[in-house]
């Protein structure tokens, strides 16, 4: 069995950000970055599936990216991935889920992928294109925001997320792509002998020009930061004094402080 | 201008946010085309042509007939737009249909602004406005971003449709949410711990103070998903929608997810230690502050 995990390196949430010079994204720079947290699930599941099956199915990870998403690799290879595959591409992040989704299609088309992770969503973009348009390019089946996953003799057992936390059971068959909800499992976090062992394991670097074809769809005219409605009281200060405030004002603006 | 506008039913009814499409293209200025898988008895009341494909047939879950239900009617209304709620069904058909359809997708609308599409990022952190390339574009918008005022009101134009397609998913039914030992919604004060508290022995600092105020522990999602509180005490979302006198959010960012479940709360306090955190933008009172150091002070002040 051979599967794929995709997975994105974002910036930290709570980072400040800055509008770059041609105000069409974020500024890059002087961020502290890390995995996908939906990424992480879809890197666990993988894993996980090949510890149950006997370690038989061969795990690939592949990301999208500047230099740096080599970190977020190699802590998918110490997770247990057995090789990496990462796709040279400074300026990934601009690029539209469109043309991110078909350069992973055009990576897996000829590689026999049976199983496909994704998250079901970035963190900082938050389209949810990414994997089903996988799913689509590559003409497989798809579900998608999973939260149990279950898979045994070819056919996927699964439960998709729905809204107030109501579920979905769905089944398919082999060869599909499933794209990863939080609380899909509890990823584990590499340990020191893993860690050691990834730095041994295979890393392909492939430029972005070799799998790039497709035309954005979609462009960023502008980005900006939302305008504050302001309004609230902001506390700080001295913690004590803080709590005597925020007690006067509950007593002032509330009914249920007496 | 013209959109198509796809409905959402779920066991056996017509959900209510599908009129929210309705008050976004209404917002748009384009003409309405509707689908529903469904049944003419739940039919949604508004004016316009609505291409109806029964569910017993397609099922309610069913991606890859529903995308070639939506194809179906799009080769009839040639739209400019299709258009679908950014929802556990709209986010999972909508890039199917932008494949088959070679559109542009442009994921979470929250606004328009000078008629362009306006999406949030980063946790609302900035927002960006995006630009389809030329063409049929498709659309889905945020939940509660675009609400339709007054009482729906309408009689379609039924026109059937179908298809011959496989299908490769089978779908099993539904689960519901576990009940817990709390009904939130009763609440009158949530004091919610979320990521920020940073590890489940914490959690009891949050549980105290919601114990001082008298009122009943919330969650946000990573805290419920890391086990460290009942899934019956998340609110947002894919949890409980709440509205309490008094709200307390300590160590929550403010993720649009969790926004959803408590922006109607009469009053809010967030603790969060970093300042520009979004539920700043929706908080009557925001305390600067470690909430581990805090919560004991505060308690302490109320007990
Ligand atoms: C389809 C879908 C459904 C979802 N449903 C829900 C839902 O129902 N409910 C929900 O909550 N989320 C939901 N989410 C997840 C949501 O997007 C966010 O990931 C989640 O709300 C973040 O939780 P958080 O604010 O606790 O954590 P984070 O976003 O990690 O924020 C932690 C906050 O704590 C602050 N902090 C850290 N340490 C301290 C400290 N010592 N003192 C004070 N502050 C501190 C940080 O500054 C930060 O603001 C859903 C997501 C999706 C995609």
């Amino acid at each position: 069995m051979k599967i794929l995990v995709c997975i994105k390196q974002i910036p930290d949430m709570e980072s400040r950000f800055k509008v770059n010079g041609t105000g069409d994204w974020y500024d890059e720079a002087d961020l502290a970055y890390r995995m996908n947290e939906y990424d992480e699930y879809g890197v666990e599941q993988a894993v996980q599936l090949k510890e149950q099956l006997g370690n038989d199915p061969d795990v690939t990870v592949l990301s999208i990216g500047s230099d740096r998403v080599g970190e977020a690799l190699k802590k998918a290879l110490a997770m247990g991935c057995d090789r990496a595959v990462h796709v040279q591409d400074a300026d990934s992040g601009r690029k539209s889920p469109y043309q991110i989704a078909s350069v992973i299609a055009a990576f897996a088309k000829d590689k026999g992928f049976d199983l496909i992770f994704t998250g079901m969503q970035s963190q900082d973009r938050g389209s949810a294109q990414v994997g089903v348009t996988v799913a689509e390019l590559l003409g497989r089946t798809c579900a998608t925001t999973l939260v149990d996953f279950a898979c045994a003799d070819g056919v996927v057992t699964g439960k998709r997320e729905l809204e107030g936390g109501m579920k979905g059971v769905v089944k398919f068959a082999l060869p599909a792509l499933v794209t990863c909800q939080l609380g899909l499992n509890i990823p584990r976090y590499p340990t020191l002998p893993n860690i050691m062992k990834a730095k041994k394991k295979e890393f392909v670097v492939v430029p972005v020009a070799e799998l790039l074809a497709a035309e954005p769809m979609t462009v960023t005219e502008k980005l900006y930061a939302p305008t504050k409605k302001g309004g609230g009281i902001v506390l700080e200060g001295d913690m004590a004094d803080m709590a005597d405030r925020l007690v006067g004002i509950l007593k002032d603006k509330t009914a249920v402080l007496r | 201008m013209k959109a198509l506008l796809v409905c959402e039913f779920r066991e056996g009814k017509l959900l209510n946010s599908s009129y929210e499409l309705l008050a976004f293209a209404d917002r748009l200025g384009a003409e309405k085309a509707f689908l529903l898988v469904g049944n003419a008895a739940e039919a949604p009341k508004v004016d316009g042509k609505l291409y109806l494909a029964q569910v017993d047939s397609y099922g309610e879950y069913n991606p890859d007939q529903h995308k070639a239900l939506v194809m179906a009617a799009v080769a009839k209304e040639n739209p400019d737009y299709v258009i679908f709620l950014h929802s556990s069904y709209g986010w999972d058909l909508a890039p199917r249909v932008a494949v088959a359809l070679k559109a542009g997708q442009v994921s979470e609308i929250v606004n328009l602004v000078d008629g362009k599409f306006e999406v949030s990022l980063c946790n609302g952190k900035l927002r960006r406005t995006v630009a389809p390339q030329a063409g049929p574009a498709v659309l889905t918008i945020q939940a509660g971003a675009f609400n339709f005022a007054g009482e729906p009101q309408g009689t379609p134009q039924v026109e059937a449709i179908e298809v011959a397609s496989a299908s490769g998913i089978e779908f099993l039914g539904y689960e519901q949410a576990e009940k817990g030992d709390v009904d939130l919604t009763k609440a009158e004060i949530i004091v919610s711990a979320g990521r920020g508290v940073g590890k489940k022995e914490n959690v009891a600092i949050i549980a105290n103070l919601a114990k001082a105020f008298g009122g009943e522990l919330g969650a946000s999602r990573p805290v419920v998903d890391a086990g460290w509180v009942e899934h019956s005490h998340q609110v947002g979302t894919t949890g409980q929608t709440v509205s309490p006198k008094l709200y307390v959010a300590c160590g929550i960012s403010g993720a649009i997810q969790h926004l959803a479940g408590m922006k109607k709360s009469d009053f809010i306090v967030a603790i969060n230690k970093d300042k520009d955190a979004p539920i700043g933008e929706i908080a009557d009172v925001l305390v600067v502050a470690d909430v581990l150091q805090f919560a004991p002070v505060l308690a302490a002040r109320l007990g």
